[in-house]
């Protein structure tokens, strides 16, 4: 079957000679549509917020229904007994005095985290021998579980916070400390010269020019070190128990659990992602909004 | 000249040789090369890619010190880097991305301590008016086009009314149109402020129509072929007969043209 639009280029080719021609452009008011505004279904299917909370709602349905059916409280408890323990473990219950519990502990383990990470980046920024500490460090101390210390931080420390604290550090630092690192590292050079042409240096080219610059990086550092702390934390408390008779979130999970209240198991486990959502979405979500969104370093 | 004493030049460089490091090798990026520029100078460098044309201007913003020579600005040797000397990149990153067209001028007046506050401010915006971005004066960077990018990096180096503008092929990542725009409005810039300036270019015809001194340079070493004078209009050479582009043209790639003539004669 011979195609004859097939041209086999050879030597003697030549391109066809046609006639030159210009137009006049039509005005525009003759188009049909050059910038139209969106329909209200397709602003609203715009929004990710919306779509969000359209799958939420439908993965609650699918587990009211999944409960109601199975009828078996002690498995899998419905969606709005928990809604209600959790309600009851707030107003009546201690759920709301073991969620500070575990928050504050939660706040000095990650403060004192961010703290050493910041030492160890600027001493990494300073020296070679800093840089080579830090690689070292973070890649053997990254990849290893920070619950995997709790047992020696218990002959350590004892049975208290400071346990506690020191493997949340451990969960943060060197997340943290690897991510500015690199993103200290990966500033253009153009950059950092732009900041020494008008006199900056040292601790002020690391503050006007290297830290924005890094900001990206140091964000998603944070985000990911605030969740390794809570998800240490709250094995920690499992494992663990009451921490200097007080007791947090995990310890509510695991009591209830002994006492076979699961709507309450569900309720703690609730309130763990509930508190994961906000300062995902509002806390971290805002810093982005106002920082490297606006800035156009992020999409 | 007709005046019998020459003004002492702005920026001199004398017998500057410069060497950097690789992983690998020690590579010479220029050998003794000598200039002076003066006050109100448009001084090109010119010449083909590794010619070090790029490496000297990082040399006299202060980036790198010569192994030869001397690089003194009125008068002071040149050491590091400084607001005398302000660069202006090819790069569009220049631009600090987390503040906006007005707050990239303000940062360089106030971190130089040249200026604070509402002088900085009225200052910044009297450059950013002279590049027509008045309009973008609080915008974010990334909301710019390359051409308006580099207008706020002019603006900005402008600002600090500095000693010398160290210009590195700054319109080289411009498409051709905007390129040709920028050139003429930084001829405009330059009838109304005066200033002098440095600019490296690879581009023939952006030297003959930028500088009114072109210093031609050599590859592999950097080495001075001669310096030209332009008025911008390419002139053609009553005596050779020939443009000054043909000129700077035939200096540059001798080789091959020096090859042509033999296949011409022969």
């Amino acid at each position: 079957m011979a195609d004859v639009h097939a041209v086999t280029p050879g030597q003697g080719l030549v391109p066809p000679q046609r006639s030159e021609y210009m137009s006049d452009i039509v005005a525009g008011a003759e188009f049909g549509v050059v910038q139209r505004p969106l329909t209200a279904w397709q602003r609203l299917m715009a929004q990710a917020w919306l779509r969000k909370t359209a799958i939420l709602l439908i993965i609650v349905v699918a587990w009211e229904l999944y409960a109601r059916h199975l009828n078996n409280p002690l498995l899998v408890p419905t969606f709005t007994a928990t809604i209600q323990a959790f309600y009851a473990g707030i107003v009546g219950g201690d759920l709301l005095q073991k969620v500070v519990n575990s928050v504050v502990l939660l706040l000095k383990g990650y403060g004192l985290g961010l703290a050493l990470a910041v030492a160890f980046t600027a001493l990494a920024m300073m020296s070679r021998i800093g840089n080579d500490l830090l690689e070292t460090l973070t890649s053997a101390f990254n990849p290893l579980p920070a619950i995997a210390l709790l047992p020696l931080a218990l002959i350590w420390f004892g049975l208290g916070d400071v346990s506690i604290i020191f493997v949340i550090v451990h969960s943060v630092l060197w997340a943290v400390a690897l991510n500015t690192h690199s993103g200290f590292r990966s500033v253009s050079n153009t950059l950092r010269m732009v900041g020494r042409n008008y006199g900056l240096k040292g601790p002020r080219l690391v503050a006007k020019i290297l830290i924005p610059a890094a900001f990206p990086s140091i964000v998603t550092g944070l985000k990911i070190g605030w969740a390794f702390a809570w998800r240490t934390l709250i094995a920690a408390e499992l494992v663990f128990g009451v921490s200097s008779g007080k007791g947090g979130l995990g310890w509510y999970i695991y009591e209830s659990k002994s006492m076979l209240d699961i709507p309450s198991v569900f309720a703690g486990l609730f309130a763990v992602i509930l508190i994961g959502l906000i300062v995902e979405n509002l806390i971290f979500r805002n810093i982005e909004a106002v920082t490297v969104r606006r800035w156009g370093m992020q999409n | 000249m007709n005046a019998p004493t020459k003004p002492p030049p702005l920026l001199q460089v004398e017998g500057v040789t410069l060497q950097y490091r690789t992983e690998k090798h020690l590579v010479t990026a220029t050998y003794r090369v000598s200039f002076d520029v003066h006050g109100a100078d448009r001084f090109v460098l010119l010449g083909p890619s590794g010619c070090g044309k790029s490496t000297l201007l990082k040399a006299i913003g202060g980036y790198m010190t010569p192994t030869e020579g001397t690089m003194r600005l009125k008068g002071a040797p040149i050491r590091e880097p400084g607001a005398d000397r302000v660069f202006v990149f090819q790069e569009f990153d220049q631009l600090l991305p987390w503040k906006t067209v007005k707050q990239n001028v303000i940062f360089a007046l106030e971190s130089s301590g040249k200026m604070r506050g509402k002088q900085a401010e009225e200052q910044a915006m009297r450059y950013i008016e002279k590049v027509n971005l008045t309009k973008f004066a609080d915008s974010y960077p990334h909301t710019l086009s390359g051409g308006m990018k580099q207008r706020v990096a002019i603006a900005r180096g402008l600002a600090m009314e500095p000693d010398v503008l160290l210009m590195d092929e700054p319109f080289a990542a411009l498409d051709a149109l905007t390129r040709r725009k920028m050139q003429e409005e930084l001829l405009q810039l330059w009838e109304d402020t005066r200033f002098t300036v440095l600019f490296v270019t690879h581009s023939i015809p952006e030297a003959v129509m930028i500088g009114n001194r072109i210093l031609l340079l050599s590859p592999h070493p950097g080495q001075v072929k001669g310096e030209l004078n332009s008025d911008g209009s390419d002139p053609v050479d009553p005596v050779t007969g020939k443009t000054l582009s043909d000129r700077i043209h035939a200096t540059l790639f001798a080789d091959r043209v020096e090859e042509d003539e033999v296949v011409h004669h022969g």
